[in-house]
């Protein structure tokens, strides 16, 4: 079987603020790493192919630098390595985007039949979670979003367990299909030495805007629908009132739950058990 | 039928909300937005309409006219009876297509963000995730869509100037709930799905219920976290006790889940899962880096720490400064005799 995995590089997000002044991005000196999610995709891809046998492909858009994340990837246990980089591909949304990746996706399929495109549940930049959905809606794949467990596949079926709201969903859908997954999927494994080695030596194949028949009239700044008009620190988040609980707990707790209703924070009765949606 | 997704014109008018109808219950979120989109639809000088798709939904139209829609449009059909992305997707795009709204709202679920990407990708338009905060423009009448990204750490405001429909899911408890006005009417749209079963490339096998101790970290409303400073796993009883009485699911920090007091999949914070309950409690919690840029985006937090000084009464909009064991037990009785008097409902 052919597993396809999408991975993005992105900066370790808990470290990008806002300058306050100019209103933009500070990245400067914020360490890239493989969105965490995109690392459960590869690991159950990695997982898959040594149960089925079989091969993983890695595909990625971004920045030359990307080189960087794809070496990891391939330490992991991947087979082949696809980076998709060129100036035109900048500034793309969710929908240019997931134009750009199906087109290379595509392409390898010519040769190469994918079975099964496993993506993250969504990248800890963007955080829009479009694009698995919008690379399944291009290739007529099924998609199955949010996957905590892969319990079955077969040559035409695969069956997973699903993350909603109030519970999970255990959904059947023929191959070849698309999935999106969450952290609880799977452990990570480490890097074996001899694979460490021959993935610092690997040289992904590059993909440019000349490569194959890319419209782009679809890529891009100009081929995004949407685009960013403005972006800004949220309103920080400073220390409320603290009050002291040392001498009197019983009367400072009523003090603190009056407060708690007075402000309206809606409870969730008891017997709604956390799943009021 | 199909038209090509351009903007301008007057074509592409009205404001629509997708009704999330599933397993017999209506998101919230869908009302919630039934409120933001009347002052949208206000403000453009259009109309309000719902979009309600699934199968046996008849009950759910009246409910769609007291919360303000002006119309609602129906795909009803077996096919759609357990949610499904293609046939939804299928049914949402058929009514855009003839209909063409200038503005369509759905919740920030797991179904809205599951379906409107594909909608999206259908129509070939731009889609705003989980925004937070909309406007129209007063020059333009474009829809500005905010919404939180890198994990919380930025805001942006997205807009979609030359496609149609304007796209976005909405945060479910951001916008305010619309008042209830019974016996309200209006126009109801019937359209046909024209998909069989046949055609539908996936099945829904099971759906296996969470209960408050098993619901996923990341979907839950309220969460009582607990760290090293409740000192031993049996002293776990006096969270769980909270908690039960909250409706609560238990959560805490790596430094609990090294202790080996909570699993690995109840840890919040940087190599946890990122949480946004409306109800954050943290007990014995100091407040890491690591473990704030879990938890700081919460609706409202509250910590007991003995340590005056511990940095996790930073993010707290209140904080106790006590012991626990006194402190912990005083706020279950305290939530409990609340609670039991019907104030919170
Ligand atoms: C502040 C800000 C706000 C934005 N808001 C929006 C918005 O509301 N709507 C919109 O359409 N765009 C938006 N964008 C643009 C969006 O971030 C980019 O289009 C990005 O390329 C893809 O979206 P994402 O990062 O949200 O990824 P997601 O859709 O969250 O990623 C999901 C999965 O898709 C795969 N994937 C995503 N990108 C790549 C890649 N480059 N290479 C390989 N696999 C990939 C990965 O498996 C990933 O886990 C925004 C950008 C910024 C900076
Ligand atoms: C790369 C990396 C990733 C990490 N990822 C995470 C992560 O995802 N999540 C995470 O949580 N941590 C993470 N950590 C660990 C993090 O740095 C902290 O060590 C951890 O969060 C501390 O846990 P704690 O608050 O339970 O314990 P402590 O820091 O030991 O705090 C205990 C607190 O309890 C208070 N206390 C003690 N006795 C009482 C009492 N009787 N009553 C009330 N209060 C009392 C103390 O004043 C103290 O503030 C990470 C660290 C690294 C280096």
């Amino acid at each position: 079987m052919h597993f396809v995995v999408c991975l993005k590089q992105v900066p370790d997000s808990s470290e990008v603020r806002i300058d306050p002044k100019t209103n933009t991005l500070m990245r400067e000196g914020v360490p890239s790493i493989i969105n965490p999610y995109d690392a459960h995709a590869l690991e159950e891809a990695i997982r898959l192919k040594e149960k089925v046998g079989g091969k993983v492909t890695i595909v990625t858009m971004g920045p030359p630098q990307a080189k960087e994340a794809l070496r990891k990837a391939m330490s992991f246990g991947a087979d082949r390595a696809i980076l998709l980089t060129d100036r035109a591909f900048g500034g793309s949304d969710s929908l240019a985007t997931a134009y750009i990746i199906t087109q290379a996706i595509l392409k390898i399929h010519e040769t190469d039949p994918v079975d099964l495109v496993l993506a993250g549940k969504e990248a800890i930049d963007g955080d829009t979670a479009q694009t698995g959905p919008g690379i399944a809606t291009r290739l007529g794949f099924p998609q199955l979003t949010y996957v905590i467990k892969v319990t079955d596949i077969t040559s035409d079926t695969i069956t997973v367990h699903r993350k909603l709201e109030t519970g999970r969903e255990v959904v059947q859908a023929k191959l070849p299909a698309l999935l999106t997954v969450e952290k609880e999927l799977n452990e990570l494994r480490y890097a074996s030495l001899p694979n460490m080695m021959n993935a610092a030596a690997y040289e992904p194949e590059i993909v440019t805007a000349n490569s194959f028949e890319f419209d782009v009239t679809q890529m891009g700044l100009k081929g995004s629908p949407t685009s960013v008009n403005k972006i800004f620190a949220p309103p920080a988040r400073s220390g409320g009132e603290k009050l002291d609980g040392t001498k009197d707990p019983k009367g400072v707790a009523a003090q603190l739950v009056e407060k708690v209703f007075q402000e309206n924070i809606v409870m969730v009765s008891p017997d709604a058990k956390g799943g009021n949606r | 039928k199909k038209s090509t997704p351009v903007a301008g014109g007057d074509v592409w008018s009205g404001v629509w909300v997708v009704i999330e109808y599933n397993r017999g219950e209506i998101a919230p979120v869908s009302w919630e937005l039934l409120g933001e989109g009347r002052k949208l639809a206000d403000d453009i000088g259009c109309e309000l309409a719902g979009v309600l798709v699934g199968h046996d939904v008849e009950a759910v139209i009246p409910e769609a006219f007291a919360y303000g829609a002006e119309k609602v449009y129906v795909v009803d059909d077996p096919v759609l009876k357990d949610y499904r992305s293609q046939p939804y997707a299928h049914a949402i795009t058929d009514l855009i297509r003839q209909y063409q709204p200038e503005i369509i709202l759905m919740g920030a679920t797991a179904m809205g963000r599951d379906v409107f990407p594909v909608v999206a990708t259908m129509m070939q338009t731009g889609l705003t995730a989980d925004c937070t905060v909309l406007r129209i423009d007063e020059a333009t009448k474009h829809l500005l869509q905010t919404r939180p990204a890198f994990g919380g750490n930025i805001m942006a405001t997205i807009l979609c100037k030359t496609r149609r429909p304007q796209m976005a899911t909405v945060r479910p408890r951001v916008m305010a709930m619309p008042e209830r006005v019974e016996g309200r009417s209006g126009e109801i749209i019937r359209e046909e799905l024209g998909l069989t079963e046949e055609e539908v490339l996936t099945k829904v096998v099971d759906f296996i219920k969470g209960d408050a101790k098993s619901i996923f970290l990341d979907k839950a409303e309220v969460l009582v976290a607990v760290g090293l400073g409740i000192g031993s796993k049996k002293n776990l009883v006096f969270a769980e006790e909270l908690a039960d009485v909250l409706g609560a699911t238990i959560a805490g920090t790596r430094g609990a889940v090294e202790a080996g007091w909570i699993t690995h999949d109840r840890q919040v914070g940087q190599t946890g899962i990122t949480v946004r309950p409306k109800l954050y409690i943290a007990i014995g919690i100091s407040g890491a880096i690591q473990h704030l840029v879990g938890m700081e985006t919460s609706d409202f937090i509250i910590a007991v720490n003995n340590d005056p000084d511990a940095s996790i009464f930073r993010v707290a909009n209140y904080g106790i400064v006590g012991d626990f064991n006194e402190v912990v037990p005083a706020l279950t009785a305290e939530f409990k005799k609340r609670l039991q008097h019907g104030v919170a409902k």
